[in-house]
């Protein structure tokens, strides 16, 4: 029990560490973060700037509606990159720094470092994710009667546990690759979003694209958003949401861990731990 | 023992005596290579031997250095008995634990100073210390203690704890890897070139602390390097890796005895057949893995 106990104490510790440095990250790229956000924000106006276009341009459109389905699609897209990003500098950052070496020999179970790094890009994810939406809002004369933010947050941080295992399995990638690696998470995080309706219903995509779509836990992510954001809907009526989330979830977790655990076996076959650059 | 000490220990697997620090049997590395051959010029791969079989053993608190060009595998050995490669061949063992089966016991025993004194470059050596330490069980109120008093140890200037690493020299630099290693309190303490590029001040502060790791803190310290004079005056046994093979492993009296020579650098010649100047070209144009 005690050994447990001090297992415990040891693993929890660890996951402290990954999250401190993550802070002191940020912290010491302040004005960089600032820099990203303003072209987060900027990134996001274009998006949703669209549904006042079509209006202006003759179009009949529920614009608060739309810009409003539009800026769910853009601060998701937005939440996205983050957490894809965090997951995938758990090895491109720590190449780059040449630290690699010195976190892989360390005693540092890989769930809990990237659990810590996933715990970490829900945190900041989300806190970005909110100010970008609340700062986006303030452009337009959106009005949200009956949302429910609260229900929103919870979809968003179910889905975040897909997220996290999918990302795992970016994040390999920079061991295979590390030429190439980071840029092929950024396409992962495209291919995601393309088929799960970011800005659009999936009814339009074509049929193949249609079927990827009930297996993306983006696309459940974003149906529940809108549900608790346009027609005010509480967890009850977005289990229809919820239940698949939790599926995906159960089997990408341990499939993340698995392809990071074969991925990490290749380098250390292959010496591509090693800095190189 | 000290309170951290006492936090490391409950989490430490065993080190018991009796049982070779180090054991490494047969152990063999290769690495894939590709590379244009033939008139075609077209790329092929080829299998290039990194270590043939080293066979050695390290008693508890001995010091044993191993010289050898960068392209001989000093570097493949080091990595492989920190559990960053996998091994193609053999076994080598750590207080018993095996390094490629049990690799988290021996990760809890071991730490590393290599000739990179790789850190987050924008976070200060107190960020830096406080995340490698959490690795290794040390809570923040342990850090807090800890942190300042062995950077004071290893002579770094308390006014510059809160510098980022970008900021500071590379002398101090290597300073900050030695508290990094320290701070976890080692038994096997892996050395790659860690006075490389030092001035001749930080080196000697460097060789100082070495000295003290093994005899205030019972670490057995397996040094590669290219300073002969370094290997002779630190450690008990010096071995010659060559091509990736580990042509004698013995205290450097006998080895100087062996061939008849007078100082190290001779017997290294001997050994290799080779100019020690002739070696480190070799390995500037090489570049290769270690």
């Amino acid at each position: 029990m005690r050994g447990a106990a001090a297992t415990l104490r040891f693993e929890l510790i660890a996951l402290q560490g990954v999250l401190e440095r993550n802070a002191y990250l940020v912290k010491r790229y302040g004005w960089w973060e600032l820099a990203f956000f303003v072209w987060s924000l900027a990134n996001t106006l274009t998006i949703v700037f669209i549904a006042e276009g079509v209006e202006a341009t003759g179009g009949q459109v529920d614009v608060n509606r739309l810009t409003t389905q539009l800026l769910i699609g853009a601060v998701i897209w937005s939440y996205l990159g983050i957490v894809f990003e965090i997951l995938i500098e758990t090895v491109a950052w720590e190449r780059w720094e040449g630290t690699i070496e010195y976190t892989f020999m360390a005693p540092l179970a890989r769930p809990v470092h990237l659990f810590g790094m996933g715990l970490f890009a829900i945190i900041y994810g989300l806190i970005r994710s909110s100010l970008l939406f609340i700062v986006i809002a303030q452009f337009f004369d959106i009005k949200f009667p009956v949302a429910n933010f609260l229900a929103a947050v919870l979809v968003l941080g179910v889905a975040s546990i897909s997220f996290i295992g999918i990302g795992m399995m970016t994040a390999v990638l920079p061991l295979i690759s590390p030429e190439k690696g980071m840029q092929m998470g950024y396409i992962g995080q495209g291919m995601l979003l393309v088929v799960s309706g970011v800005y659009y219903p999936v009814e339009v995509l074509p049929r193949w694209m249609e079927w990827i779509a009930t297996v993306s836990p983006a696309t459940y992510a974003l149906d529940g958003i809108r549900d608790a954001i346009l027609e005010g809907d509480g967890v009850g009526a977005m289990w229809d949401e919820i239940w698949p989330l939790l599926v995906i979830g159960a089997v990408s977790i341990p499939l993340g861990l698995e392809v990071f655990r074969r991925g990490e076996i290749y380098a250390k076959r292959h010496g591509k731990l090693k800095r190189s650059g | 023992m000290s309170q951290v000490a006492l936090a490391t220990a409950r989490t430490r697997p065993s080190a018991p005596d009796g049982v070779p620090a180090v054991e490494v049997v047969d152990l063999r590395k290769e690495f894939v290579r590709r590379e244009k051959k033939g008139k075609d010029r077209v790329k092929r791969r080829r299998r290039v031997a990194a270590l043939k079989g080293v066979t050695f053993t390290m008693e508890r608190g001995e010091c044993v250095s191993i010289l050898g060009q960068n392209g001989s595998g000093k570097s493949t050995l080091v990595r492989l008995l920190s559990t960053l490669l996998l091994h193609d061949g053999g076994s080598a063992h750590v207080f018993g634990h095996d390094v490629f089966a049990d690799p988290r016991a021996v990760r809890r025993l071991v730490n590393r100073v290599s000739v990179e004194a790789s850190f987050f470059k924008k976070m200060s050596s107190v960020e830096n210390l406080s995340y490698a330490a959490r690795f290794y069980g040390m809570s923040s109120s342990e850090t807090r203690e800890k942190i300042p008093q062995i950077l004071e140890r290893v002579g770094f200037p308390a006014d510059r704890n809160k510098h980022g690493m970008e900021d500071l020299s590379r002398g101090m630099q290597q300073k900050v890897a030695l508290a990094r290693a320290l701070l976890t309190s080692p038994v096997l303490l892996l050395l790659d070139e860690p006075t490389t590029g030092l001035d001749p001040r930080s080196k000697l502060e460097v060789q100082d602390f070495i000295r003290e790791m093994r005899t205030a803190h019972d670490a057995t310290i397996l040094l590669c390097t290219h300073d002969l004079a370094e290997a002779e005056s630190l450690s008990e046994r010096v071995g010659i890796l060559h091509k990736g093979e580990l042509i004698c492993l013995e205290p450097a009296g006998e080895l100087k005895a062996r061939f008849g020579v007078a100082t190290l650098e001779e017997a290294f010649f001997a050994a290799t057949g080779r100019a020690f100047e002739e070696e480190e070209e070799d390995e500037d144009a090489n570049g290769g893995e270690g």
